[in-house]
């Protein structure tokens, strides 16, 4: 008999059972259900329907409104209304309001909510970057968050594992977001479908809990059903401190087998672009060189963690924005726009003519606070490029690294951070 | 169950920002939310589809958010079932969930159909039929737990019943 891979094992212990197989369809428990100001919506009339009195745990339910908060209009206020309400009837504990929430994938880590082991289904396809502390977390629909609510159970297909080593140390101005960007750029965006990403590696095992956070974030990118780093001494040190309880962390067999296995030396790897209208359109940046930009976006759960902030004041610090250029910047979470403010990010970001914003996903879906105009070129940390997604069906979106994002808001076209920091 | 109906052609990788832009997500109303299905990549969709018509996409349709706004839209426009050469993930289990007709097709399908033409389906068999000269093409199964949430009319019926055996 093989070995299994962190994920079957994962699902296997949530389902009670010695072992799984890919293709398996499993019904396991959970360890938290999430749900955002335009998904739980849906989700609670759904479960509404049900007439239960309470959902299975109150400690287990996680609400956050951050897609179009602070209310972008009366229907927007209305929703937040909604999950507030049904927050304060059925003793939701972990209820993030405004002033003290943050974008829900940088927020729950953060909060210590995410602990090896775990499984976890989100009302939000971004769910997957739990993976990155070792979790087996997956996007879900509404009707699935409130089926969640009800039994604290959700059925899924045991995905096989596609495996992605990264060799090789990477270049300055090069990071997480390249990597992950790079990979779907190789796969496509359907390369990872109903699969489980596996990242690893020499690279991996260097690369800081924020890059982690941004590669596992994209997984969806590629169609994956998760994607995931196994837990090490980096995953440890961020979860000391934070609230999370004892957790057994697990791990994949040495002979656990894998659908594919990539082996990717990112040595030389360029800052990546990926061009629209998909994520998986990257190219190294030099190719995206000279693209005149009207907007430029540094934040989001992909890229809005205050390593991304560092990046991008390091660029920033005693220059100013391009005269044709609005650069939004959005801490992630209220925890780190108080540290960006502590370090001094924040007043860097101003002087340097910035838009800082209280945290929103807003511009990233085209929701608000940054909506462009038709014709219009946004380049964003944010995860998806897709036609119409940041306003306009006639505009279009350039994903990026912080560094890359805040040396094009400074030179006013898309260019390589060494460009403008020399 | 049979369908018969019409046909909406679309391609590889269709996202749920194309089927029901972020923008309109502040309501839940499936009614509602038609009124803008696949408007910045179909501008026509919404006023032209008829109770009944069908979508066919090619690869990884659904692809991105996991709004369930997408199938709802969808649903809310009429369209009696989407079959597709493959679904993403979350729009897969979204459509099964709120009772929305999907089936996987044959390569071949999706490149024989024009846009306009009609199918039959049969959906409990998984069968398709071109109506313009009979040809048949077989869906692939679903498996047995999901055709059990498909019989009870979605997920939470499906909970409903486990509920009462609890």
């Amino acid at each position: 008999m093989t070995g299994q891979t962190m994920v079957e094992k994962i699902l296997a212990r949530g389902a009670g059972k010695e072992r799984v197989q890919p293709g398996e369809l499993v019904n396991v428990k959970v360890d938290l259900a999430l749900g955002n100001d335009i998904t739980a919506p849906v989700a609670i009339k759904e479960f509404t329907r049900l007439g239960l009195k309470r959902v299975f745990d109150p400690d287990r339910v996680v609400l956050v409104p951050d897609h179009f908060t602070p209310n972008r209009d009366i229907a927007a206020a209305e929703q937040a209304q909604l999950l507030r309400r049904f927050a304060g009837d059925y003793g939701i504990k972990h209820y993030f309001e405004v002033g003290r929430m943050g974008v829900e994938h940088a927020l729950l880590p953060e909060q210590g909510l995410v602990r090896p082991g775990d499984i976890i289904i989100g009302a939000d396809s971004h769910t997957c970057t739990y993976g990155a502390l070792g979790a087996f977390a997956t996007g879900v629909g509404s009707t699935d968050l409130a089926a969640a609510m009800a039994l604290g159970e959700a059925w899924f297909k045991v995905p096989s594992t596609i495996r992605f080593v990264f060799e090789g140390t990477l270049p300055p101005w090069v990071g997480g977001k390249d990597l992950i960007l790079y990979t779907i750029g190789q796969i496509g965006v359907e390369g990872a479908r109903y699969r489980a990403m596996a990242f690893c590696g020499p690279t991996i095992n260097n690369l800081s809990m924020d890059g982690r956070l941004t590669m596992a974030n994209m997984a969806i990118e590629a169609g994956g059903k998760c994607g995931y780093m196994e837990p090490d001494q980096i995953t440890f040190s961020y979860l000391e401190g934070r609230t999370g309880g004892p957790f057994s962390a697990v791990y994949g067999d040495p002979d656990a087998e894998y659908e594919q296995t990539y082996h990717f030396d990112v040595s030389r790897l360029q800052p990546q672009v990926a061009f629209p209208p998909a994520p998986d359109n990257s190219r190294p940046v030099a190719e995206a060189s000279g693209i005149q930009i009207d907007q430029v976006v540094i934040g989001s759960c992909t890229n809005g963690r205050l390593e991304d902030l560092r990046a991008a004041a390091l660029v920033l610090k005693g220059r100013r924005v391009h005269p044709r250029v609005r650069l939004l910047i959005i801490p992630a979470t209220q925890l780190i726009y108080r540290q960006a403010l502590e370090e001094g990010l924040l007043a860097t970001f101003i002087e340097a003519e910035a838009a800082v914003s209280t945290p929103t996903c807003g511009p990233c879906l085209g929701g608000h606070m940054g909506i462009l105009a038709r014709g219009e070129k946004a380049l964003a940390t944010t995860n998806r490029n897709f036609v119409g997604r940041m306003g306009h069906a006639e505009s279009e979106v350039y994903l990026c690294n912080p560094a890359v994002a805040a040396a094009s808001a400074v030179a006013g076209q898309i260019v390589h951070p060494e460009e403008v920091v020399r | 169950m049979i369908i018969e109906g019409k046909v909406w052609l679309f391609g590889d990788n269709v996202d749920t920002d194309a089927i029901i832009p972020a923008r309109y997500l502040s309501s839940t109303d499936p009614v509602e939310l038609a009124r803008h299905c696949m408007e910045d990549i179909s501008p026509e969709f919404a006023g032209d589809v008829q109770e009944g018509d069908l979508i066919v996409g090619g690869n990884n349709f659904g692809c991105g958010s996991s709004r369930e706004h997408a199938p709802l839209a969808i649903k809310g426009a009429g369209v009696s079932c989407v079959v597709a050469r493959s679904f993403a993930r979350i729009f897969y289990r979204n459509a099964i969930n709120i009772g929305l007709p999907i089936l996987e097709c044959p390569d071949e399908l999706a490149h024989a159909l024009s846009p306009g033409e009609s199918l039959r389906v049969d959906l409990h068999r998984g069968l398709i039929t071109r109506l313009s000269d009979g040809s048949c093409f077989q869906a692939a199964p679903f498996p047995p737990f999901m055709g059990e949430i498909i019989r009870q009319g979605g997920l939470i019926e499906y909970v409903r019943e486990r509920i009462k055996n609890i």
